[in-house]
């Protein structure tokens, strides 16, 4: 069980990287369509 | 929304069970003891990263060849997508050379290359961030992307030309090499694993740059 403690830690660093990467995604996506349906709502109507 | 919600299910289930066969299934290294876990994740991340990088690099020539804004967004996609892979390459791999080679950084031929190829990434969305206009944007990183796509068979073949503090290869690697056939199921299995994972990123990323387009749109005919 010699260095199990570092093979933990890279797993959970390596997770903690592809979960930060999606959240950023998810974050940027939920801004973006903000950004979509006011820029909608500005367009003349009919457009 | 469905699809890519399942995506996202399965995709974290096969890491879990990917990170359960590594820790439970495979047998323990002989010489390294169980430092060599990180294997499966380490190296299953960089083939991910490698093919993520590959299809960047096809979607730029597609690009350049028909100047269509999806290649575009697929190659940024996959580029960023195979930059935070070769990050958690470039992390694990420090934390499994500590105890076996009593370093954690060496500049051989493997870890230098593969710094340059993640070197080369940023630069590639440092110079689309820098770039106003969005057809020449995408002209000029699709250039950059064929031009830096070159050091990923440099990464590949760097542990086959050189003598290299990095391991010979294990898979792929000739006469002599190979793993024991439980280690191989598990690691075909966390490459898999791997692979739908960044699947999924990139599928969550695409649908961001489409967004980013659509609104790009937005803007010109809210201008017109």
């Amino acid at each position: 069980m010699k260095n199990l403690g570092s093979v933990f830690a890279a797993y959970l660093i390596g997770w903690s990287v592809f979960f930060l990467f999606y959240i950023t995604i998810a974050k940027r996506t939920s801004d973006l369509r903000s950004e979509i349906e006011r820029l909608k709502n500005s367009l003349p109507r009919g457009k | 929304m469905a699809k890519r919600i399942i995506l996202g299910a399965v995709a974290l289930l096969l890491v879990i069970a990917a990170a359960y066969a590594s820790f439970f299934v495979a047998p323990t290294e002989r010489t390294m003891g169980d430092i060599q876990r990180i294997f499966y994740f380490h190296v299953g991340s960089a083939w991910a990263a490698m093919d993520a990088f590959f299809v960047c690099f096809i979607a730029n020539l597609l690009y350049v060849w028909k100047r269509q804004q999806k290649y575009d967004s697929l190659a940024v996609s996959c580029a960023e997508v195979g930059l935070v892979l070769t990050t958690v390459v470039l992390i694990t791999g420090p934390i499994w050379a500590k105890p076996v080679w009593g370093i954690y950084w060496t500049w051989d031929a493997r870890l230098t290359s593969t710094f340059v190829l993640w070197l080369l990434y940023i630069s590639y969305l440092l110079l689309r961030s820098l770039i106003e206009e969005a057809d020449r944007r995408a002209l000029l990183s699709a250039l950059f992307g064929i031009f830096a796509f070159i050091d990923v068979p440099l990464v590949f073949f760097s542990i086959r030309w050189w003598r290299t503090q990095h391991p010979a290869p294990v898979i792929m690697g000739g006469s002599g090499s190979g793993l024991d056939p439980t280690m191989n199921k598990v690691f075909f299995f966390s490459v898999f694993a791997m692979h739908v994972l960044a699947a999924f990123l990139i599928v969550e990323r695409y649908v961001l740059e489409q967004m980013r387009h659509d609104i790009e749109l937005l803007q010109r005919e809210a201008e017109a």
